[in-house]
């Protein structure tokens, strides 16, 4: 199947795709066991591998590079994964707050590739205070549409 | 050992880019003061010359090297734009682990402490796990 002809907006910002304005949880309303509602996210393409290596510097044509890929062995690009870690981070601040941010780390599990769909979702495993912090652990999970891990994460915010 | 410092600006065109880039519609990501989102730090590689890298100098055989994790701290909010920050990259610990299917992996854990210059308070370490396998990585 050939792709769609693609037409520019006239905008470098990406239209339809980014994630909704978040709602944030209060304190409150923050139990354990708490998930928030799973982001789908369209398939991976490389053009969203090329807009996110402009914007973190990791240039790897690894990513982009069709016939470096195959020199190296693989079928096609694969995706960088920082992108993924970085859109579940956006997954976790539409969840708590942009500046709520203490912690967040994540381990890479299977690549992801052109055309995947990952589904992100978070869970809060612990609610505590300390000092006059509020704080809240959370583990996180992008899964690849074949339900292989595609990253595993962690974070703790402070509400 | 620690590299070289380098000098890196926070700037609110580069977080808005990056934001988009990692789909965040967040208008405390968006607007002309915003925050940086968790993981925009990475982009500290267009600040940093090859001095300031530990990794100057050293050829690396990317087709047998994973990023196996990657974690951020902050000691308050994420910086802002308009933050002047130090950062500062070492090699924290290097160790090895036999691989499932033979070989041996050999972990580098590589940390990147983000100073505001102007209070000299630690703002954000980084911390890089890169895992090189003895034999091809596997697709």
């Amino acid at each position: 199947m050939s792709p769609a002809p693609w037409k520019s907006s006239g905008s470098a910002v990406p239209t339809g795709d980014v994630s909704t304005v978040p709602t944030r949880v209060k304190w409150d309303d923050v139990t354990v066991g708490l998930a928030a509602e799973p982001f789908v996210a369209p398939p991976l393409t490389i053009t969203d591998f090329v807009r996110y290596q402009g914007a973190s510097g990791d240039m790897n044509p690894i990513h982009h590079d069709t016939e470096f890929a195959k020199a190296s062995g693989y079928p096609t690009p694969f995706a960088v994964g920082m992108l993924q870690a970085g859109v579940l981070g956006t997954y976790l601040t539409d969840w708590f707050g942009a500046r709520s941010v203490r912690k967040y780390g994540v381990q890479f599990r299977e690549q992801a590739w052109p055309g995947d769909v990952l589904t992100y979702s978070g869970t809060v495993l612990a609610v505590r205070e300390e000092g006059d912090e509020r704080l809240v652990d959370v583990e996180l999970l992008a899964i690849r549409q074949t339900g292989g891990t595609h990253l595993k994460g962690w974070a703790t915010v402070s509400l | 050992m620690a590299a070289e410092p380098f000098r890196m600006t926070v700037e609110a065109g580069k977080v808005r880019e990056f934001a988009l880039a990692t789909r965040s519609s967040d208008p405390d990501h968006l607007g002309p003061q915003p925050v940086s989102p968790a993981t925009f730090l990475q982009s500290c590689s267009w600040w940093q010359t090859p001095e300031s890298s530990v990794w100057y100098g050293i050829a690396r055989d990317y087709s047998r090297l994973l990023h196996g994790s990657q974690e951020m701290e902050f000691f308050g909010e994420p910086p802002s734009a308009g933050t002047e920050l130090e950062g500062v990259m070492r090699v924290d610990k290097t160790y090895e682990k036999a691989g499932k299917k033979g070989g041996n992996m050999t972990f580098t854990e590589v940390v990147i402490e983000f100073r505001d210059v102007e209070s000299g308070r630690l703002v954000a370490t980084s911390r890089n796990t890169s895992i090189e396998t003895s034999k091809a990585v596997e697709g």
